[in-house]
């Protein structure tokens, strides 16, 4: 019985030996691109993201175009950064352990987050510990604000390449209100338990009732529907000629699908997630042909940055990038630009990092491939023009004012 | 001293001191590693979620193991415990109540309210039995996410107000919302510290083994182990097992309460059909109605997923290998036969030892 | 006219979820395990179909046993190297296992062909049209409820009628005693988890034709959706399999368009926590007496 005690007691340090045995196995060898010489020289640079399960196709996104761009940084003069992505499967749980594997890595700039909900919840880490985040995709206001609701305590530390829902919901009650050759009629199908899609729709709904849109019908679904029928009878019966669906890529073609089969030819409209239908595999586009999307990236693009940055990744990783992928490219070359400007180098304190970076951020103006001249306000928001493009032949084509 | 030590380990009580020996030894060694800078962050800030999940997982064990009732929805309780402590927090902490004292008042509100909304649910429920009563529970769980998930509170110097599917809140200037639907609980003051954690599975644990070692705790066994001969020695099967029911949520909600306090943001789909899935296989590895093998399995498999970090995008495929692959043996028949064998040799030898 | 349409819709999901809670329903009823890997055999399913149509350019009428064989295959290899060994230990220890194999399945896919949504192909477009146009219902519906329907009655023949059928029952009912009377059981669990994967293979090929996205994580949800259904119908009741997959279909059609969207979910599982609660073993589920 004696030895019971004493087995039982030991699994116990067992397992706490285990723990810590780990927690040095699991920091290191994680980093995925370091520069050719020597790790002395590189800024720790770390992000999570969903990179398994349901939502990894944003986070491998992200993954992929910022191993593109760090790896042609790192070939260029000036600063070098070492990548490291972790997992965090777009759960805030996992997203704060990974951001803290990240800090035992020792990072000193973040990409922070892919996803909303995972962002909110390492923000305040982020003002805590004093390190500096650009998210390219976490959206929702509650990343770079700690009182979302008022638009009130700003983490300081913690900012965005991507427009905030909010942000998108006003402009696209706006196009509409500002259009109304594409139609007056509005229907609205969103998802209901997506930070993303809500804090659109919501926006959305207020703008709407405020500029006197014509909503006629709202309907949601759930991340476990599969069948979208209902929704978009519901918006064909109220006669709505523009059907707005502020989603991702994926359910909206399931929807462009359904109202096809339904033969109801509304003009549909959609937001930066809406970027990727046309290069979903064996997706006849030939249904999107006159979706608008307010977007401020574009595949298509001609200019050089696009072209190149678009036929590299297809090559590594045989997919067109979307709106995902072009956020993250353009993080770390807006890391590289303030970094390169403020003279941070490596043996910097973290404090120092930090400091430096934000004063840049908010004073630097950065032309990416998802937007030209942007500026971040204090808070961390961006400002440049969302582009609003329609499909025409299978491609975008952008639309003038 | 042998007296004491012997009632300590007379066969009746034995499992309840291993337990909590177990738990206060990884508590004080963890607790004395994480002092002197041996503990990363990344294991440190995995303290407090580990023992929410053990509390939980505890009481999903006497639900299944000593019960014998195939709960499907335990995550659905730990979202009640967690979204009734995220609104309670929000109010203590506008009233301006401490850390520590704000932790406990919201781990009571979030066992209290789980443990009601237990009892309700358990009336339908335990009308039914096996898979159906499985099915069931499943349910309850996926209407208790959807119901959160569509569920608005804000506070403001009014109070607190409540919106449904849409949110209709009209605040005062500076007015804040707590719960803001599929956007989940946001802006929450983190309270939850790993002693706080410890404290509870402690109390997680004295609360278990006192039900299974009383007059009820013995009614629930044998209701599991034949419910007619129970009834016909005048057990109320029924209020046995409603009694381990709300017990099971109510430390649900205890967990759910601490889980919420740990983290600034969660949203109502953290505690899905998956999250409950999780906490049955942390009890089923750990052995059903075995408190001391929850508690470890849990630990190693909330750990497990962290440590297979290094393989990158890999990680999940192999945490899925290693989850069969220790069912596989862990229920091998040949090992287990050896293991038995080994048991009585060394207890042989202890008992010689001991002369 | 709505109404109708609502229904026609509800039913073509019901026939989706109807056709995935057979194979379900039949690996329930024998083997007597939560099959949680189910929904991802039907991922497979779906995956092997699609690469067969779009990158071997096969015909959708090949792709379909391409996808039978492989999921077979998949399902006895399953079966064998994780089901088995556990034959002896607790159904909840299988249940884990099954876990861990969807667990494996999920992200097997995901790093095979990415994460990505695929879409499938378009399959029998076209529908007929009733009431002078004022109703559709699409051919795809049509196949897909007659599909169901005969592979129910082929189950019942298969399962009522022959020798290894009169053996499942025998299993199902008692595996002791089916031993005793020298039934080879394992080999029924193998073949029962066989034919249960083919049904997957079919179920994908329908659900995919129908609500044409292809990603890693499809069949979680509909695996869910069958298991639902297959306890609505009554546990092991093929009959009842069907009946219930095609109510769950048509409530939730129902709750969408007639209360809310938002909480379609709530509302299909409070009505099967009521239905359950008037007839506590599902609708077609018989009533075992215990004995004393």
């Amino acid at each position: 019985m004696k030895f019971s005690k004493f087995a039982k007691g030991g699994l116990a340090a067992v397992m706490a030996m285990g723990m810590m045995a780990c927690s040095n196995g699991g920091a290191s060898g994680t980093a995925s691109t370091t520069p050719a010489e020597g790790d002395a020289a590189a800024i720790k640079l770390g992000f999570s993201g969903p990179l398994t399960g349901d939502a990894s196709v944003y986070g491998l996104a992200v993954q992929h175009a910022a191993e593109i761009a760090v790896e042609e940084v790192n070939a260029m003069d000036g600063v070098k950064f070492s990548l490291n992505a972790q997992d965090d499967q777009a759960d805030p749980e996992k997203a704060v352990s990974a951001y803290n594997a990240l800090m035992d890595w020792g990072m000193q700039v973040a990409m922070l987050t892919v996803t909303s909900g995972a962002g909110q919840a390492v923000a305040p880490y982020y003002q805590k510990d004093n390190v500096f985040g650009l998210t390219p995709s976490a959206s929702s206001t509650g990343v770079i604000y700690a009182d979302a609701e008022n638009n009130a305590n700003p983490f300081g530390t913690v900012f965005q390449m991507c427009f905030t829902d909010p942000n998108q919901g006003t402009a696209s009650a706006d196009y509409l209100k500002e259009h109304t050759e594409l139609g007056t009629k509005i229907a609205v199908i969103y998802r209901s338990d997506d930070n993303y899609s809500t804090g659109i729709y919501n926006t959305f709904m207020a703008e709407a009732k405020a500029k006197g849109l014509d909503v006629v019908s709202d309907a949601a679904f759930v991340n476990s529907d599969t069948d979208y029928s209902v929704q978009v009878k519901q918006a064909a019966d109220a006669g709505a000629d523009i059907l707005f669906l502020p989603i991702y890529y994926q359910p909206a073609s399931q929807i462009l699908v359904e109202a096809n089969k339904q033969g109801y030819k509304p003009t549909f409209f959609g937001c930066d997630g809406m970027d990727g239908i046309l290069s979903l595999e064996n997706f006849d586009t030939s249904l999107a042909e006159g979706l608008y999307m307010l977007t401020p990236f574009s595949a298509d693009a001609a200019d050089e940055k696009t072209k190149n940055f678009v036929a590299k990744y297809q090559e590594k990783y045989g997919e067109v990038p979307n709106q995902f992928a072009a956020d993250a490219y353009d993080c770390v070359y807006a890391l590289k630009q303030a970094c390169d400007a403020a003279g941070v180098t490596a043996d910097m304190s973290a404090a120092d990092i930090t400091s430096a970076m934000v004063s840049q951020f908010t004073s630097m103006t950065f032309d990416g491939i998802t937007g030209t001249s942007m500026t971040w306000s204090k808070t961390g928001e961006v400002s440049k023009d969302p582009k609003a493009v329609v499909i025409q032949n299978g491609v975008y084509v952008s639309v003038a004012d | 001293m042998n007296k004491v030590i012997n009632t300590l380990f007379n066969p009746k009580v034995r499992s309840r001191t291993i337990s909590f020996l177990v738990v206060i030894a990884a508590y004080v060694i963890l607790t004395l590693l994480s002092a002197t800078g041996h503990l990363s962050r990344l294991f440190t800030s995995l303290l407090v979620p580990v023992t929410a999940y053990i509390v939980a997982a505890i009481g999903l064990n006497l639900n299944v193991g000593i019960s014998g009732e195939l709960n499907l929805g335990q995550a659905g309780f730990m979202s009640i415990g967690a979204f009734s402590a995220v609104v309670v927090s929000g109010v203590l902490q506008a009233a301006g109540v401490g850390d520590i004292l704000r932790l406990i008042i919201c781990m009571a509100a979030g066992a209290l309210i789980a443990a009601l909304m237990g009892w309700l649910i358990s009336i339908p429920v335990l009308k039914l039995q096996g898979d159906y009563l499985a099915i069931v529970t499943l349910a309850f769980g996926q209407i208790i996410m959807s119901l959160l998930n569509n569920s608005y509170v804000g506070i403001d110097s009014k109070g607190l107000h409540f919106a449904f599917v849409n949110n209709t809140i009209q605040m005062e200037q500076g007015g804040r919302l707590l719960i803001s639907g599929p956007m989940g609980a946001t802006g929450v003051g983190i309270a939850s510290t790993f002693t706080a954690g410890f404290v509870l599975v402690l109390i997680a644990l004295a609360v278990v083994y006192n039900l299974m070692y009383s007059r009820s705790g013995r009614a629930i066994m044998a209701s599991r182990d034949n419910r007619i001969a129970a009834e016909s020695v005048g057990i109320k099967v029924s209020q046995a097992k409603t009694l381990a029911f709300v017990t099971a949520s109510c430390l649900a909600g205890a967990a759910g309460a601490l889980y919420a306090l740990n983290y600034s943001s969660f949203a109502a789909t953290k505690f899905d059909f998956n999250n409950s899935i999780l906490l049955l296989v942390y009890v089923v590895l750990g052995g059903l109605g075995n408190m001391t093998g929850t508690v470890i399995a849990t630990t190693l498999l909330v750990v497990l997923p962290e440590m297979l970090r290094f393989l990158q995008n890999y990680r999940m495929l192999i945490y899925a290998i290693v989850l069969i692959v220790i069912m596989l043996v862990s229920n091998n028949e040949f090992l287990r036969l050896r293991m038995q064998m080994l048991r009585t040799r060394l207890k042989k030898k202890g008992a010689e030892a001991d002369e | 006219m709505a109404f109708l349409s609502y229904l026609i819709s509800g039913l073509g999901l019901g026939s989706v979820y109807a056709i995935i809670a057979l194979g379900y329903s039949m690996v329930y009823g024998i083997a007597k395990m939560l099959n949680f890997a189910h929904g991802d055999v039907i991922m497979v399913g779906a995956y092997v179909s699609f690469f067969a149509m779009t990158v071997a350019g096969v015909p959708f009428a090949v792709s379909v046993p391409a996808a039978v064989l492989v999921c077979t295959l998949l399902g006895m290899t399953v079966e064998r190297l994780a089901y088995k060994p556990l034959r002896q230990a607790s159904s909840l220890a299988v249940l884990i296992t099954a876990i861990g194999v969807s667990y494996f399945l999920q992200n097997g896919a995901q790093l095979l062909w990415g994460s990505d949504t695929k879409i499938y192909p378009t399959i029998l477009p076209g529908a007929v049209s009733l009431f002078g146009g004022q109703l559709s219902v699409s051919y795809l519906t049509i196949v897909t409820i007659l599909t169901c329907i005969l592979i129910m009655v082929c189950l019942m023949l298969f399962i009522n009628k022959t020798r290894t059928g009169k053996a499942m029952r025998a299993c199902s009912e008692d595996k002791g005693a089916a031993t005793l009377m020298g039934i080879n059981v394992n080999k029924i669990i193998s073949i029962t988890f066989a034919i249960g994967s083919g049904l997957a293979a079919i179920a994908a090929v329908l659900l995919c034709a129908t609500y044409p996205s292809v990603y890693p994580t499809l069949g979680s949800m509909p695996g869910i959706r069958a298991f639902t259904a297959a306890v609505f119908g009554g546990i092991g009741s093929i009959p009842g399999a069907f009946l219930g997959g095609l109510l769950l279909g048509v409530i939730e059609t129902f709750a969408k368009a007639y209360i809310s969207t938002q909480l379609s979910d709530a509302i299909v599982f409070a009505v099967l926590i009521i239905v359950l609660l008037i007839k506590p073993t599902g609708l077609l589920g018989h009533k075992i007496s215990e004995k004393v």
